[in-house]
């Protein structure tokens, strides 16, 4: 008799926590997959949209490539890349998808010597690195760039990216741009054959095993160089300055002329003072938000994280060291934004 | 057994003077129900198997048939993998998995031989082979993502410092590297199962060989391994088969280049490694095949070294 009535006090219990627990949970929750890069600023800002407006957002840092295909098979709400959708990309998702810029990131060009010495590198030199032409550090190329330093002579080791990337698509886009051998043997893309060089896997490998090899020469995002205390090399831009890559030099990379779809590429910036190897990340979505049986409030939700993102979010983005979207970008977003539709109403009411 | 009950029973009855003919075969006894059904039950279970290694089979090759329309026998021997243009060859993951494999085996089997018939030999009991057999336990269970942290940050600068004094450009990851790291995982197969075997060997042979004045060491190469020699090279195939299956330690410490090594210095590429870095990004149709293909080769040359390895046992089998 006793143990039937712990027994049933205990299922009674049981029954009430799960019928307690908030079944609207499928409602207030987003899902986005996508880029690594911004993952550190996303996961702040959905954390504190969440305290404020009790929206939970999941976001899964599997990489630029893997977001676009999450989104492409309609498994997620949003994707984040760092490189934008190409036509192929587009055609294959077959309904409209629209970008809008949440951030800007820097790709620098970081390594491995004695006395960790401040290095300046062209855009051939750097393109020579890595097509595996400049083997030493003693090359005269670099010692022409940089009189002061004492450059030692050691071997270079190239480190890339082994898996696929945005950054890896920001770099390449770049060295496209400054050297006609590079678009011809590799060309730009989130993989890439490789002409020299080891592998590692994700932003924090290539800072890894940089920093673990005498001699060795990567491109990572801005954030690992600055919290893993490594150099990175200031890089001569279109205008002929040498730039050191930080916050100020990469939003004045972004101030330029925008088209309306914000599907642009920063790399080998006009302006003066810009950071050569910069770039936006972006989130993506659909045009129509009634697809695979959305609820219209779940296009709201999203709509309004979207626009939160743009807007009051950007206060989170200095402190982790990421450049806020410019202004001009800012406005661009707020169209697109405006444009997204709900069987063929738009959504915003702003 | 349930024949000599059968010739038993139906001579007792002879014997007895029964008719025979009249009896109910005790095979289909309702009694006997459950033992059918047992029977069933494990056959159901054991082609529930061999549907599942099918269906594997097919999803790999109809998910890959696209890049084998596009590229054919070319695949096979192309040493160019450019996701840019969308030319895919796997020559270099081949050449990877295979050389890191076979060294790996190469390094792991002094060990574990010697492991083997130390454990199964000389110390079978105590505290000193309790304390091994644990030791060779715990080595199988580390997870391989240990491995290769371990691989990477203490292996990695060793290997560096014996390059720069034999002179090779000092890079630390490549070939010799997870061939290290890799032997060390497979040790625990062959060693565990080397032991088990060499402990069935028939005391009288190793009695009769002793009698006869051979040496302890005389009579481990003359009576043991001739006799074990099957099941040696069974806990060797199951090593190399881990060992070419194995993923994340060696995608840490292989130096991810997608070309044919020069030396056994220089950092390449295996076929699991390629997939695990590059499978959740591939957003082009052919780019994905590849990959998928590449899978389907795995699983091949994973089945034509069975297929070898279980004839190389065959014949080596003492016939007693």
């Amino acid at each position: 008799m006793k143990k039937l009535l712990i027994i049933s006090a205990l299922s009674v219990t049981v029954l009430f926590y799960f019928a307690g627990l908030p079944t609207y949970a499928s409602e207030k929750e987003l899902l986005g997959a996508g880029a690594t890069f911004p993952f550190p600023l996303y996961s702040k800002m959905f954390d504190t949209y969440y305290q404020t407006n009790k929206v939970k957002i999941n976001y899964q840092a599997i990489g630029s490539g893997g977001g676009i295909q999450q989104l492409i098979s309609k498994t997620v709400d949003f994707g984040g890349t760092d490189a934008f959708m190409n036509a192929r990309e587009l055609k294959k998702a077959e309904l409209p998808i629209l970008h809008i810029p949440t951030c800007l990131g820097a790709v620098v060009v970081t390594y491995n010597l004695p006395d960790k010495p401040k290095l300046k590198f062209t855009p051939d030199v750097i393109a020579d690195i890595f097509l595996g032409k400049i083997t030493k550090w003693s090359d005269p190329r670099i010692t022409a760039v940089n009189p002061e330093v004492k450059l030692p002579d050691m071997g270079i080791v190239v480190v890339h990216r082994s898996d696929g990337s945005g950054t890896t698509f920001i770099f390449s886009d770049y060295l496209n741009k400054v050297s006609k051998e590079w678009a011809f043997k590799v060309g730009a893309d989130k993989s890439l054959n490789w002409p020299a060089g080891l592998g590692a896997k994700g932003n924090p490998g290539v800072a890894g095993l940089v920093n673990q090899t005498p001699g060795a020469i990567g491109y990572v995002e801005l954030i690992y160089t600055i919290q893993n205390n490594m150099p990175a090399g200031l890089i001569k831009n279109k205008a002929g300055n040498f730039i050191e890559p930080s916050l100020p030099s990469v939003s004045v990379a972004a101030n330029v002329d925008l088209p309306d779809d914000t599907r642009v590429s920063l790399t080998n910036t006009d302006a003066a003072e810009g950071y050569p190897i910069s770039g936006f990340t972006w989130l993506v979505f659909y045009k129509e938000q009634n697809y695979a049986e959305r609820s219209k409030e779940k296009a709201e939700e999203l709509l309004k994280l979207l626009w939160w993102m743009i807007h009051d979010g950007q206060q989170f983005t200095a402190p982790l060291h990421y450049s806020p979207v410019p202004p001009k970008a800012v406005e661009k977003a707020e169209k697109i934004l405006g444009s997204v539709t709900y069987e063929n109403v738009p959504l915003l009411k702003k | 057994m349930e024949t000599e009950l059968n010739t038993g029973a139906s001579s007792l009855l002879e014997f007895s003077g029964i008719d025979r003919s009249r009896e109910k075969d005790f095979r289909f006894d309702p009694f006997a129900a459950p033992e059918s059904v047992f029977k069933a039950v494990l056959f159901g279970s054991a082609l529930c198997m061999v549907l599942l290694l099918l269906c594997i089979f097919l999803t790999l090759l109809i998910n890959s048939l696209p890049s084998i329309k596009e590229f054919g026998f070319r695949f096979f021997y192309g040493k160019t993998w450019n996701p840019v243009t969308g030319e895919f060859g796997a020559l270099p993951f081949l050449v990877g998995t295979l050389i890191t494999s076979f060294l790996s085996l190469a390094i792991s089997l002094p060990f574990s031989l010697s492991l083997s018939i130390f454990l199964g030999e000389y110390s079978t009991k105590g505290t000193v082979a309790s304390l091994l057999q644990s030791a060779i336990e715990l080595l199988a269970g580390i997870p391989s993502v240990i491995y290769g942290f371990w691989g990477l940050f203490i292996l990695v600068p060793i290997v560096r410092s014996i390059e720069i004094k034999l002179g090779v450009t000092p890079i630390g990851v490549g070939i010799f590297t997870s061939a290290l790291v890799l032997s060390i995982m497979i040790i625990p197969y062959a060693a565990s199962l080397g032991r088990e075997v060499i402990r069935l060997v028939p005391d009288e042979l190793k009695e009769a060989a002793y009698s006869l004045g051979a040496t302890r060491f005389e009579v481990i190469k003359k009576v043991i391994l001739p006799y074990v020699i099957s099941g040696i090279t069974a806990g060797n195939l199951l090593a190399l088969g881990r060992a070419i299956g194995e993923t994340m330690a060696v995608t840490m410490v292989i130096g991810n280049s997608n070309v044919i090594p020069k030396s056994i210095f220089a950092p390449a590429n295996t076929m699991a490694s390629v997939i695990a870095n590059e499978f959740t990004e591939a957003t082009d149709d052919i780019y994905l095949s590849s990959l998928v293909e590449i899978g389907l080769l795995l699983f091949m040359v994973t089945m034509v070294i069975n297929i070898v390895g279980k004839q190389i046992i065959k014949k080596m089998s003492v016939q007693v």
